[in-house]
């Protein structure tokens, strides 16, 4: 007898704990939520606000240490300074490029695998698109390094037919970049197309469509949130990027070098904090931009 | 619409173009591993396999893959449980600042590796006066890895649906009982595929890592940066990388045939 209530109470508190939880919502999405949003809010956010004060601080010319006197100089330095506005413009124009040529790229290759291809070739292809992935990125980026060189194997390829190689600067590191960023552009688009269902395809063609009418007016308006999910990843990761450039593009500078010397060899944190404020910046546009599309659902 | 057969052909050959200059550095890679040259010739002027007998006495890269293997582990753990607590919470309930905490998740892959890393580098030294280590790191690739998770898990979500919980509540199930056995059994896969690319980018994320790690801390990443541009190393930089790839088709092996069986369930 003793036994059987002891298990009944001992039920009855994870029962009554159930029931509590159950019947308060608030409580329930509280425990649920204040963990993440802890980590999320104490780390993350506190950590990019910290960054924007940051930004308005000084350095001590004399010890090298952040002195918290308040001014604008590093803003105002970054905004007029016609090194910050060509490296922004440079910066941003290879952003863009990227973006444009990976999106191209992954359009074919997303469409063949989502439309054509046969349910066993499509697992095929999106293990292929994968494992580059878990190859090192430094490895890739150096593998163009030597893809790339004057004795390469570009060269190599070209020169029966009269080209040569583009070699290291700007073209190379968007080349690099493109190619770097290409399977995550390629997958939001790859299962965007996945729930583009069949039917929608096979009615527009019953009415009358063309291939051409059907991808510009179902597919396309279908498709854009994955689209703009894929452009998020190759923009942000093409405007952040110090280390490709640094490899494969010759003596060019981009927005993260200069935040990458201001924090190590210049210790000027302030700076690099004010400089690091331009990418922050164009992110927030983008993204209000495209936030309608519902593109960070498909992220 | 009904593609003929011209441009089945046509896709298909573009697709095969565009996946073999995908392979093609990667093939480059493996090449120069068993290459005589320490620079970058091609086509390499002789072939060995002295380099691959040295990546393996390497104690400075096989300590560096130890290291990049327990900061992944570890941040993996922690955006799993993060990930999966946060996706539950945005997916079942409605509540007031519910599309601000969604874009705060997406925030950390969204902006910049570059603003995340000195963001938490001067929160760590500056404003917190934290020595950077390991710990920083581990911080650091959580705060990044939490949207993998939270992606994988919240689609699962969005398409399970809640009938089953509803039924297994009104079967007497407690709340705890209902997410062991019902909700957690259909998030597994989704948890498993989200936690596997957690791992390989944290695996492989350097310029975060760059600005979070200590002075003792390599990581592989930062191994093989400090690697690449000498010439004696340069070529065992190259073996590691083809073995992460050869040990990479495992994991994705793993998930495909998750996700495979996945869709035979539904």
């Amino acid at each position: 007898m003793t036994t059987q209530s002891e298990t009944r109470g001992r039920k009855g508190a994870g029962h009554r704990a159930s029931v509590f939880l159950y019947s308060h919502v608030r409580v329930r999405l509280a425990l649920l939520i204040s963990a993440p949003l802890f980590w999320l809010g104490l780390v993350y956010i506190a950590a990019l606000v910290a960054l924007l004060v940051t930004a308005f601080w000084t350095v001590d010319s004399f010890t090298g240490e952040v002195r918290t006197d308040w001014t604008f100089d590093n803003i105002i330095t970054v905004l007029t300074g016609s090194l910050y506005q060509s490296v922004t413009l440079r910066t941003l124009g290879m952003a863009v490029l990227v973006t444009i040529a990976d999106i191209v790229i992954a359009l074919p290759i997303a469409f063949f695998m989502a439309k054509v291809a046969s349910a066993r070739w499509q697992r095929i292809l999106v293990i292929a698109i994968l494992m580059p992935l878990w190859a090192s990125y430094l490895v890739k980026a150096y593998a163009w390094r030597s893809v790339l060189s004057n004795d390469g194997i570009f060269q190599w390829i070209v020169q029966p037919f009269g080209g040569t190689t583009p070699g290291y600067g700007i073209t190379g590191a968007v080349i690099t970049l493109a190619y770097l960023w290409l399977p995550y552009v390629i997958l939001p688009i790859y299962a965007g197309l996945e729930r583009v269902p069949d039917s929608l395809l096979e009615a527009s063609s019953d009415l009358g469509a063309g291939t051409w009418r059907t991808l510009r007016s179902v597919v396309l308006p279908l498709l854009w949130p994955a689209i703009v999910a894929g452009s998020i990843f190759s923009f942000s990761l093409t405007l952040g990027d110090y280390i490709t450039i640094n490899i494969v593009g010759g003596a060019n500078q981009m927005l993260g070098n200069l935040v990458y010397t201001n924090v190590g060899a210049a210790n000027n944190l302030p700076l690099a904090s004010a400089i690091a404020l331009i990418p922050i910046a164009i992110i927030f546009v983008y993204l209000a931009a495209v936030r309608r599309t519902g593109a960070l659902n498909s992220l | 619409m009904r593609l003929s057969r011209t441009s089945r052909t046509v896709l298909g050959t573009i697709t095969g173009i565009i996946l073999a200059t995908i392979y093609l550095p990667l093939i480059v890679v493996l090449i120069n591993s068993f290459s005589t040259s320490k620079s970058l010739t091609w086509p390499p002027p002789g072939l060995t396999f002295a380099w691959w007998g040295r990546a393996f006495q390497s104690a400075g890269a096989l300590d560096a893959i130890l290291t990049s293997v327990q900061v992944a582990v570890v941040a993996t753990i922690v955006s799993l449980v993060l990930g999966t607590l946060i996706s539950l919470a945005l997916q079942r309930y409605k509540f007031f600042g519910r599309d601000t905490v969604s874009l705060l998740v997406i925030l950390p892959i969204a902006l910049p590796g570059i603003i995340t890393g000195i963001a938490l580098n001067n929160a760590f030294r500056t404003i917190l006066g934290i020595q950077l280590s390991i710990f920083t790191v581990i911080i650091a690739h959580v705060t990044f890895c939490i949207v993998t998770v939270f992606n994988n898990v919240i689609a699962r979500l969005r398409r399970m649906g809640t009938s089953l919980e509803e039924a297994s509540a009104d079967l007497g199930g407690g709340l705890w009982t209902t997410f062991r056995l019902v909700t957690f059994p259909q998030l597994r896969s989704a948890m498993l595929a989200g936690g596997l690319l957690a791992f390989a980018l944290s695996f492989d994320e350097i310029i975060v890592t760059t600005f979070t790690a200590g002075t003792g801390v390599t990581t592989l990443p930062i191994w093989i940066l400090n690697n690449l541009f000498r010439p004696n190393q340069a070529p065992i930089v190259n073996v590691i990388a083809v073995l992460l790839v050869l040990v990479s088709i495992i994991p994705i092996y793993v998930a495909q045939r998750i996700a495979g069986s996945d869709v035979v369930q539904k």
